[in-house]
């Protein structure tokens, strides 16, 4: 199992203007910011469901920059069907991360269906993605890291964490200042 | 509708992509519709709008807010049950000051055949004005696109969320197997 801060850190290292990453709610959102907060980092505080096709609208619209979806298990299951768009679309530049540590975290760490049977990875390859990896072991996370930095897309890795809770490290939460500074980061 | 309307001017879908166009919108997200047929059909054949089908109205709703980050704009298009998967979703652009422009084609308006279309349908203008969207309501098919026109301009212009809502009756009704009138 791996330590969620560290793979985040090492999802996010040496990132530049070429990055645009979408944090789904929650934890994944708390470990992009302490992973260094980012003007070209979209965090969300609700729209369960929403990073993948949120970063599919990106993809689309920027397809000269990488674009990289960071969430969690029970975000992804809550929108399984927008695997299916990303899958029939094959965006180049578009990679999807599941931090997968069975829980809902931000509730209490209730089990997600992720612990009792649903492979998300696999789930991802039936829906058409054709790059797809589970990884679990810190020896195996720079090939993980390179899938989702590098790899020709659409990318899905889900990275198996550790349940242990982190520090609080909150992104901003006005909705239009973070949309303002993406989009003047991005010269858009 | 009045008889003074001509073949070629009632042609709604032509209009509404010609605004597409005028716009400069460069995604669609969509479920289908029976309604939303011909102007889906013409939208693809357009170069440069990429047309994206999702699972899920909502999922429409978060990939036209991903679109405007990357500075594109987006039409979300579906008919009238799938206001019902999106109120949440609509949270997005409200909290996030970003425009929306959605077409949602009606169903469950007097004449509706299926009446498990009725309750979602009636309940349209109450989600949408919940959700903080406005609803422009559209019944001449001469007016889908000019209607189309003004609210993308309204909405990628003053970060707006706005709906135009085209009545069942521009569209023409679904029957099933003979039943009721012939798809439009």
């Amino acid at each position: 199992m791996l330590d969620r801060r560290a793979a985040v850190r090492a999802l996010l290292n040496n990132r530049g203007g070429d990055l645009l990453v979408v944090a789904g709610l929650g934890a994944p959102a708390w470990d992009c910011t302490a992973a260094g907060d980012h003007d070209l980092t979209f965090p969300l505080w609700g729209a369960m469901g929403g990073a993948v096709p949120i970063g599919l609208g990106l993809a689309i619209a920027q397809p000269d920059k990488r674009v990289l979806v960071v969430t969690g298990d029970g975000e992804m299951l809550m929108g399984l069907g927008s695997l299916t768009a990303v899958g029939a679309h094959k965006p180049a530049n578009l990679a999807i991360v599941v931090l997968d540590n069975e829980r809902y975290g931000e509730t209490g760490m209730q089990r997600t269906n992720t612990g009792r049977g649903t492979n998300l990875a696999a789930v991802a390859k039936a829906s058409g993605i054709p790059v797809v990896a589970t990884v679990g072991s810190p020896a195996r996370l720079g090939e993980a890291v390179s899938l989702a930095r590098s790899a020709r897309g659409p990318v899905f890795v889900t990275l198996k964490i550790e349940s242990a809770m982190h520090d609080l490290v909150l992104p901003p939460r006005d909705g239009v200042q973070l949309t303002g500074r993406f989009r003047t980061a991005l010269g858009v | 509708m009045t008889d003074s309307v001509s073949p070629a001017a009632a042609d709604w879908s032509a209009d509404a992509v010609a605004a597409l166009r005028a716009l400069d919108v460069r995604q669609v997200a969509y479920v289908p519709d029976a309604g939303l047929t011909r102007f889906l059909e013409l939208a693809a054949a357009e170069d440069g709008i990429a047309m994206i089908s999702v699972a899920t109205e909502e999922d429409a709703i978060a990939q036209c807010c991903g679109a405007w980050l990357g500075g594109q704009r987006a039409l979300a298009a579906m008919q009238s049950s799938g206001v019902g998967n999106i109120p949440n979703m609509l949270s997005l652009p409200r909290v996030c000051g970003m425009p929306l422009l959605m077409l949602v084609t009606m169903r469950g308006e007097p004449g509706e055949t299926n009446p498990w279309q009725k309750s979602t349908g009636r309940a349209v203008p109450a989600l949408l004005d919940a959700m903080g969207v406005e609803l422009r309501r559209v019944e001449d098919p001469a007016g889908a696109g000019s209607a189309l026109a003004a609210a993308g301009a309204d909405a990628f212009e003053e970060d707006r969320r706005i709906c135009v809502q085209l009545a069942q009756s521009l569209i023409g009704f679904k029957g099933f197997h003979g039943e009721g009138e012939s798809d439009a």
